[in-house]
């Protein structure tokens, strides 16, 4: 029998808990909705459907810019089928996803701004008579001079796509930031080199179109099923454009038939479907289709950039100057974060004590850009990758050494006033560079073959919210069944990246059951405690943090009935495998279920809550909102490759990819988030392109839009990293976007290793290729710009 | 004008009066409530709404169903049989190869149907018959362990309950 009295030291709470061996974190598990998604049950928002529901059409601009001046739907709303017709007048509330710019409509009152903006829409039986009704909506336009370029936005206009005090001409946002004197930098240095690239615009591609349905009860209560990935912003979008009490609209984020940053905005066609809900007092979906979904966008922007480095023989960096140009496309959306992100990262890699940035967003008359995986990073690491390889060159130094030697400091503060905290990066490096035997290879392949090597960083969660706000940016509630069965509610939002199944890995290891006792309701703004979002990679540190709270927070009023039945002292006690038992005498035992049963006869009904809010930033400067991140992650990548000097042709032959993931929660999803990650990186290397004609999208089609398919993936070796980093769950960062990084730049950089020619722009095509052997390849440029004065800086708080 | 149909879909004779012009993929997800084929362009430039018609993959999307009386339609629902997953389903779960899971009806009845014909194809015998099925998530890699997996195994053991 085992002793009935303590006779060990109590142990500590938290850090001693850890230290016990985890059974479910880190193990290679199946995701939670596996099963249902190789069945075919998963109900993406297309797949519902309602009693009596109608079908929402939306009637779009055919005009890249024009003024509306009259709409006529009266031949529309007599059509048989037809229920509703709706037009911009009856929303007129403006919304947008960030504050500064709710320049959105549902449906667009004075103009429109892109081929595709919508001007009406129709609720009909089915979506034939919908469709047929739009041919009998009379829109009146007066056409205006198209915007398509940044330079044509930077010219005088009498007619700005926006007219807005807040706005000059068609410049959007244009900031200035500085932090130490650059060019005292610059005059320190032995070699400066300054040049220009530039990022061609690609999208998202998800394979789910958009999809939403609204459903306006009998009761006043209005409830949209949506394929957003950001239910909590649709929520107060929709509360606000509806002129709703928020109390009474209710959002539920579907399963996401892939996100990428595609569907974290909030859309006009959410709030159309919604108001039709209102006008035919039945439910109405709309799904939009491929085309449309290409209208939507908010993906990648087309940038410009010019980038001034000073760097000493040794290859430490003394200064660097950025500048960005990003071409925003009519709206908004999440630009003046993304502006500032093409500026906020480049000192979390590699040292860089003196730093300045300008940059400059402006509207042009295409579907809004806003964020896609690695949102606003991603373009400015293109070319500060290409740029420091080329450096390297100049001072004859190894392009690994030369990253190496200059890799950020853990637990230390950039320039810029970003705190960095565990930095996996020297081991990423060296790990990709052996494998692939990096520095036997470089400049010693035969022609047509070459290797690079690059490196970077990315947010494991936005440090701000997109409002300003002091509350949690996640939340979590859990509740116990009286058989065992433990329920987790989170707004988190599972876009295929797995964000459901981390939170039940997490609450079943903290809980000590098994994974398939824990159920998941997840993404619903009337049964969730608030998640912002699956954007910025934030979803299993802030949400896996908010899980451990409320699971610890739990366990002491599961744990305490149980010692006092058991007769064990209460800190003997563990909980794993369904059991709760005695440290010492694993034998003696009671079912989780067990001591549910008696914790809630004892305590009443049981359940907790846990949240989290990331650590407050350091910076105080306008513009400091964006770049802090609770942690940062840390990728390399080597990519060796072939070119065919004759067509032009690039043949990937492998990648080797090492990411610091702090921790993997379940390395099966880890590695799967970073092969996601190197493909999408390899199809806007190589042939992604949004690009316009005549003001008319070039290519509004899967066959067009030219992506990746199974025979253009080469092998990848995906090497994790693990640096247990003290913000994270269990040491975890992110996975789903920084991986994506290294991996544009390093295609240019092995054509050059492989041809010895250097295309500074994307995609890096065939026909790009070829002019460049010839020698006919244009210099990518930017636009003269008179930049604002630098953004005072203030003393940064105290390291928290 | 609606026609009556006979079609055989998952081994189940059913009747439907549809109007003529609508696709396979129509009728499927919204006559028969066979939501588990979806859809991503309604072109036929994607794979997603990938089905079986006498074994062979074809695009729901562009197949109309008054050509398809007398054949058998397999769709992703009648990959389950007696209530056991397929191999494949059990390797692509096992895998990860369904991140968001939107292209996987399609890709696992166009693996289906290779493995039909070669059950023991190279792996670029796999990328080849799967070329036509785009998947934004994944990479491609985790589904092409996933084929391997399942072509290793015993191709008519349904072994685990649908349910695991």
């Amino acid at each position: 029998m085992p002793p009935t009295k303590t006779d060990v030291a109590p142990e500590q709470s938290s850090p001693a808990q850890e230290a016990e061996p985890l059974s479910i974190i880190g193990k290679p598990l199946m995701k939670v909705d596996a099963m249902a998604k190789v069945a075919g049950e998963t109900l993406f928002a297309d797949d519902l459907a309602f009693p009596r529901m109608v079908f929402c059409k939306m009637k779009r601009s055919p005009h890249p810019h024009a003024r509306i001046l009259n709409v006529d739907t009266s031949k529309a709303e007599v059509l048989p089928g037809v229920l509703a017709v709706l037009v911009g007048s009856e929303l007129p509330i403006p919304f947008g996803i960030l504050p500064v710019s709710q320049d959105e409509h549902a449906l667009c009152l004075d103009k429109v701004r892109f081929v595709g903006d919508p001007v009406a829409a129709v609720a009909a039986v089915d979506e034939e008579t919908a469709e047929a009704a739009l041919e009998h909506i009379d829109v009146e336009y007066k056409v205006l001079p198209s915007i398509m370029s940044i330079e044509e936005a930077l010219a005088d206009t009498d007619e700005p796509i926006h007219a807005s005090e807040r706005i000059d001409g068609n410049v959007h946002k244009a900031v200035t930031l500085q932090f130490g004197d650059v060019e005292e930098g610059f005059a320190e240095a032995d070699v400066v080199r300054e040049e220009s690239f530039f990022f061609e615009g690609n999208t998202h591609l998800p394979m789910e179109q958009h999809a939403a349905i609204a459903v306006y009860g009998a009761d006043g209560k209005m409830t949209v099923w949506s394929s957003t990935q950001t239910p909590h912003y649709v929520h107060r979008a929709m509360a606000k454009v509806l002129e709703m009490p928020p109390s009474r609209v209710r959002i539920i984020a579907c399963p996401n038939g892939g996100g990428f940053g595609g569907k974290s905005d909030p859309f006009n066609h959410e709030m159309v479907v919604a108001k039709l809900s209102m006008k035919t007092r039945r439910p109405v979906k709309i799904t939009l289709t491929r085309e449309e979904v290409f209208y939507c966008h908010r993906g990648r922007h087309p940038v410009k950039m010019w980038v001034k480095t000073g760097i000493k023989k040794d290859g430490s960096i003394t200064a660097m100057h950025f500048r960005s140009f990003l071409d925003g496309g009519a709206y908004g959306s999440y630009g003046v974060a993304s502006l500032y992100y093409t500026g906020a990262l480049q000192t979390v890699t590699y040292k860089i004590p003196r730093y300045k940035f300008e940059g400059l967003r402006v509207f042009t008359n295409k579907p809004p850009c806003g964020p896609k995986r690695g949102h606003g990073t991603v373009q400015p690491r293109f070319a500060i990758e290409c740029h420091l390889d080329k450096l390297a060159e100049e001072i004859q130094k190894s392009p690994l050494d030369i990253r190496l030697e200059k890799v950020v400091e853990p637990f230390s503060t950039t320039a810029n006033q970003l705190k960095i905290r565990t930095v996996g990066l020297k081991e990423c490096l060296e790990r990709v560079a052996e494998r692939s035997d990096f520095r036997k290879k470089h400049r010693n392949l035969p022609r047509g073959r070459g290797i690079a090597i690059t490196a970077s960083s990315y947010l494991t969660g936005a440090g701000l919210p997109i409002y300003w706000n002091k509350l949690p940016h996640s939340g979590v509630q859990l509740q116990l069944d009286r058989g065992g069965g433990v329920t987790a509610f989170c707004g988190s939002t599972d876009i295929g990246q797995g964000s459901d199944s981390v939170l039940a890995y997490i609450v079943a290891e903290e809980l000590g059951v098994e994974v398939e006792d824990v159920h998941v309701v997840t993404a619903d703004t009337s049964l969730t405690p608030v998640d912002l979002g699956s954007y910025s990679s934030r979803v299993t540190l802030m949400t896996g943090n908010a899980a451990i709270q409320a699971a610890r927070r739990l366990k002491p009023l599961l744990l305490d009935p149980a010692a006092e039945k058991l007769q064990v002292p209460v800190e003997r006690l563990a909980m794993a495998h369904g059991k709760i038992f005695d440290r010492q005498y694993p034998e003696v035992s009671m079912d989780f279920a067990e001591a549910v049963v008696l914790a809630e006869a004892k305590h009443g009904t049981l359940g907790s809550t846990g949240s989290y809010t990331p650590p407050r930033s350091r910076g105080r400067y306008k513009g400091a909102g964006v770049g802090p991140s609770a942690t940062y992650s840390y990728s390399a990548c080597v990519l060796e490759l072939e070119v065919d000097e004759d067509t032009g042709w690039v043949k990937i032959e492998h990648i080797w990819i090492a990411h610091d993931v702090g921790k993997p929660i379940n390395p099966l999803l880890a590695i799967g988030q970073i092969e996601g990650s190197v493909y999408m990186g390899l199809g806007e290397a190589l042939m992604e392109e949004q690009v316009f004609r005549k003001g008319v999208h070039k290519i509004p089609s899967m066959l067009d839009y030219k992506s990746p398919t199974f025979v253009d993936m080469p092998p990848v070796t995906s090497i994790l990293i693990e640096t247990l980093d003290p913000q994270g769950p269990y040491g975890a960062k992110e996975c789903g976007q920084g991986p994506l990084l290294p991996v544009i730049p390093a295609v240019p950089i092995a054509i050059y290793d492989a041809v010895g020619v250097r295309i500074d722009e994307t995609p890096v095509s065939p026909d790009k290729i070829l002019k460049a052997l010839e020698g006919r390849l244009a210099k990518p440029t930017v636009p003269e710009y008179d930049f604002p004065p630098p953004a005072e800086v203030p003393p940064m708080r105290e390291d928290s | 004008m609606k026609h009556l149909l006979n079609l055989s879909v998952n081994g189940e004779p059913v009747e439907v009066a549809v109007p003529l012009h609508h696709t396979l993929l129509e009728v499927l997800r919204e006559d028969l409530r066979l939501t588990g084929t979806k859809h991503g362009c309604e072109l036929g430039e994607c794979g997603t709404c990938t089905v079986l018609v006498d074994g062979e993959p074809v695009l729901s999307c562009l197949a109309l169903p008054i050509e398809l009386e007398g054949t058998e339609i397999t769709t992703v629902e009648g990959l389950t049989k007696d209530g056991r997953a397929h191999p494949l389903q059990i390797a692509f779960a096992e895998t990860g190869a369904a991140q968001c899971g939107y292209c996987t009806p399609g890709i696992l009845l166009a693996a289906k149907a290779l493995l039909g014909r070669n059950p023991r194809p190279t792996r670029l015998e796999i990328q080849e018959a799967l070329a036509g099925n785009l998947c934004r998530c994944t990479g491609y890699i985790q589904i092409l362990q996933a084929v391997e997996r399942a072509a290793a195994a015993d191709p008519a053991d349904y072994t685990k309950p649908i349910s695991v």
